[in-house]
């Protein structure tokens, strides 16, 4: 196998993509936009605002794809930015990337975004905040675009946060049920610590380089500019926590599971296109700062750590999870992993593939246990089995999403997959070292699970007979549509990236005006691509030796009880507990107690002594100053007036001639004064 | 040309005029003096325009603007006259004194 910095020259040929790249700031300001439409006009139009909702993915979708296809014929590099504000030396800009990178994001965005937004309008029939639900969806997917178009680092803070504000508003759609509420809370908790990462990342790589445009901090890297050599791997390291937050990578990954409180659909955007790629994004977006001999190079080996044991951890507890959304988030975590260990093995492409195909596959696995649910009115598949017969559509989709997640050829996990396992592969080759070789194994593994847990997942959903209470029923048109659309999708993404063959994804994600220096398989490697697939169908074999199986043996055999290895699962590892105990009561407890005492004694006592004082002061001013010196000449004045005007109304006599006369003897006063004075 | 003869008879006309003005009772007899000082005036301009020889006989003109708006104004007054009249059956100024305090 031959691996390449191939394409490395790609930029002297990049064109600017013209007016299509100069107006794609719409991208972002139209879903934003119509955001405001539904939330003022949402209620009076005939659906309620979704029709809003839908034309903005619409857009998007439209335009991601209309870039896509034009750079993928020759390769777009744009960057317009509009000046805010001034302060110093500092330029505050709110501009749009138009690059390789930016336009498959805005891509998936838009197709998954459309999928899932086609699907809600279904899904979320009847929801008491229809309006509301759309209005804060459109501004989660106008938050990422946001976010992706950003062109600095400021405005991808900006959209960073709008992610968070608008999945915290989405997670806790439900907030009649206070668990939701709690989920909400710990998403954005959990998100704003690693936040601070972020924070001191950006501030560190900007301040020192002196610009927050990507622009000038790869200019920078690629210069070799020795200030920023010296902070690199703490700056690098800073943004990679922040990553760690929105990507959800072990130990931050606590906050995804509960995430799953809210409606599917949420969760199917959150985990496919918006939110969780963002971390994935920023890494690849800032890839030289990690890649370049000099900076952040050793940040790489822990982001493969972190990801790996993401990749493999959390991988095993979707095994023990009843609720099928559950099995589904856990399963994204270690999909994030893949992507994660991909990124620090210096895979550029294979990362940002993998976050591709799993795009597509993972929206279309969330809609169909969305439908799932929708039918049978539970989300425990302790509840489900048996339904292939009721819902044909949901089965066949989800199987083929099923298939794609677990890499089985020729569908689009498989071919992610394997360029990552190469990736890795070659990195422990090539300076990687013993880690990587180590995490070569892990990801193997984690194939394995990944297999494992989804045919338990399609067993269980599918397989067996039917144990729940409602009657199950295909979805409606509007919800199954979307599930064919992207079940196709999720067969043919792959077939973007074949090394060797079409390596139409390579090129379109390094149409960059900088060196990415990221390494890619040049040919495909049959001997790894065969141990990803074997290690994927044994997988899948040991799924159904254990789970296919009859009705009367299916709940005694899922309990799955391995001793240690079971309690520790399903109590996912007492993180949760650990955070709860170690974080959360020491501040709910003691620090709350003296906050509150501090705000009662201290601040109340400081705020009510400025309240007495001013309420002294008021009365010295109302009593000396308004009423005895500005009221008095007030009074005065008008009083005065009233005087004068009686002394003067005798007049108006109502005698004409006397009028004439005055106005002759008015008019010859004038006349003599005129002639005296001039 | 000498114009003092004209302007002395515009004097005595307009002098007149505003004793008539100031001192009638009678309405009617109170407009008529109007008409006097406008013919005063009426004087002076032609009497003037006739002395600059001016060659647009601009003098002259605006006295038939005067005169115009003279009887519009008399048209007017009188029916306002007539109006009053009509109401108070009377016609004299001295009573009409509605619009004092």
């Amino acid at each position: 196998m031959v691996m390449l910095a191939a394409y490395s020259e790609g930029a002297a040929h990049l064109t600017d993509g013209g007016l299509l790249a100069q107006w794609a700031w719409l991208i972002p300001v139209v879903p934003l936009v119509l955001m405001f439409g539904i939330v003022f006009f949402g209620k009076r139009l005939p659906m309620k605002g979704w029709e809003l909702a839908e034309a903005a993915m619409l857009f998007v979708a439209v335009y991601g794809v209309a870039l896509l296809v034009m750079n993928a014929s020759d390769g777009i590099s744009y960057e317009g930015s509009v000046e805010i504000a001034r302060i110093g030396s500092f330029t505050l800009e709110w501009g749009w990337v138009v690059d390789g990178l930016s336009i498959m994001m805005y891509a998936v965005v838009g197709v998954v975004g459309l999928a899932v937004f086609t699907y809600a309008k279904g899904y979320m029939k009847g929801d008491v905040r229809y309006t509301w639900f759309f209005a804060a969806f459109t501004m989660f997917a106008g938050a990422m675009l946001v976010l992706v178009s950003a062109p600095n680092l400021i405005q991808l803070v900006v959209g960073w946060e709008l992610v968070g504000l608008a999945s915290y508003l989405l997670i806790a759609h439900y907030w009649e049920d206070h668990a939701n509420v709690v989920a909400g809370n710990k998403a954005f908790l959990v998100n704003k610590i690693a936040d601070v990462g972020l924070f001191i990342g950006v501030i560190i790589i900007g301040v020192t380089v002196g610009s927050f445009r990507f622009s000038d901090i790869l200019e920078a890297i690629a210069d070799g500019d020795s200030a920023l050599q010296q902070v690199a791997f703490w700056g690098g390291l800073a943004l990679f926590i922040g990553a760690m937050g929105k990507s959800a990578q072990f130990p931050f990954h606590v906050w995804l599971p509960d995430a799953m409180a809210g409606p599917t659909p949420v969760s199917s955007l959150m985990h496919a296109a918006t939110m969780v790629t963002a971390g994935v994004y920023l890494v690849g977006r800032m890839f030289p700062l990690f890649q370049t001999d000099g900076f952040a190079v050793d940040v790489k080996a822990i982001m493969m750590v972190v990801g790996a044991l993401t990749l493999f951890l959390t991988g095993l507890i979707a095994l023990v999870q009843d609720d099928i959304k559950k099995v589904l988030a856990y399963s994204t975590l270690s999909q994030l992993g893949y992507m994660v260990t991909a990124m620090g093995a210096g895979a550029y492409t294979a990362g940002l593939f993998h976050l591709f195909t799993h795009a597509f596959f993972k929206g279309l696995l969330f809609l169909c246990a969305g439908s799932v649910i929708h039918a049978v009115h539970s989300n425990n598949m302790s509840d489900m089995g048996g339904l292939r017969k009721a819902m044909p559509w949901t089965y066949r989709t989800f199987l083929i999403g099923s298939l794609a997640l677990a890499g089985i050829f020729p569908l689009a996990g498989f071919w992610s997959k394997d360029e990552i396992l190469a990736s890795i592969s070659y990195d422990s080759g090539h300076g990687g070292g013993t880690i990587a070789t180590v995490v070569l194994g892990v990801a193997i593994a984690g194939a394995f699970i990944t297999a494992f847990y989804m045919a338990r997942a399609v067993y269980l959903t599918f397989f067996g007979e039917y144990k729940g209470h409602a009657h199950p029923h295909e979805s409606p048109k509007v919800m199954t549509y979307p599930l064919i659309g992207l079940g196709v999708l999720s067969a043919v993404a792959g077939f973007a990236n074949i090394p060797g063959i079409f390596t139409g994804f390579t090129q379109w994600l390094a149409a960059r005006p900088q060196v990415m220096g990221d390494h890619h398989a040049e040919s495909i490697d049959f001997v790894l691509a065969g141990i990803g697939l074997a290690v994927a169908l044994l997988g899948i074999a040991a799924g159904t030796r254990l789970w296919k199986r009859d009705a009367a043996t299916q709940q005694a055999r899922d309990t799955f009880r391995i001793p240690v290895l079971y309690p520790v699962l399903a109590n996912k590892y007492y993180l949760d507990d650990l955070y709860a105990k170690a974080v959360v009561d020491p501040i709910k407890g003691p620090i709350a107690r003296f906050t509150n005492w501090t705000n009662t004694y201290v601040i109340d006592g400081v705020v009510n002594a400025f309240g007495a004082v001013s309420v002294f002061l008021s009365r010295i001013v109302y009593q000396g100053v308004d009423q005895r010196g500005i009221d008095l000449a007030f009074n005065a004045a008008a009083s005065a007036t009233g005087e004068a005007g009686d002394a003067v109304r005798y007049t108006t006599s109502g005698r004409i001639q006397q009028y004439a006369g005055g106005l002759f003897v008015g008019a010859v006063l004038l006349v003599v004064g005129f002639l005296i004075f001039t | 040309m000498i114009v003092n003869q004209f302007l002395v008879l515009a004097a005595l006309l307009f002098s007149i005029g505003i004793y008539g003005v100031l001192v009638r009772r009678n309405a009617v007899l109170v407009l008529l003096s109007i008409e006097l000082m406008l013919t005063a005036v009426n004087i002076n301009l032609v009497a003037f325009g006739q002395y600059l020889q001016d060659a647009l006989v601009s003098g002259q003109v605006f006295a038939l603007f005067v005169i115009t708006v003279a009887a519009a104004e008399v048209g007017i007054g009188l029916a306002i006259v007539i109006l009053i009249f009509r109401n108070r059956s009377s016609a004299n100024v001295d009573e009409l004194d509605l619009l004092k305090w």
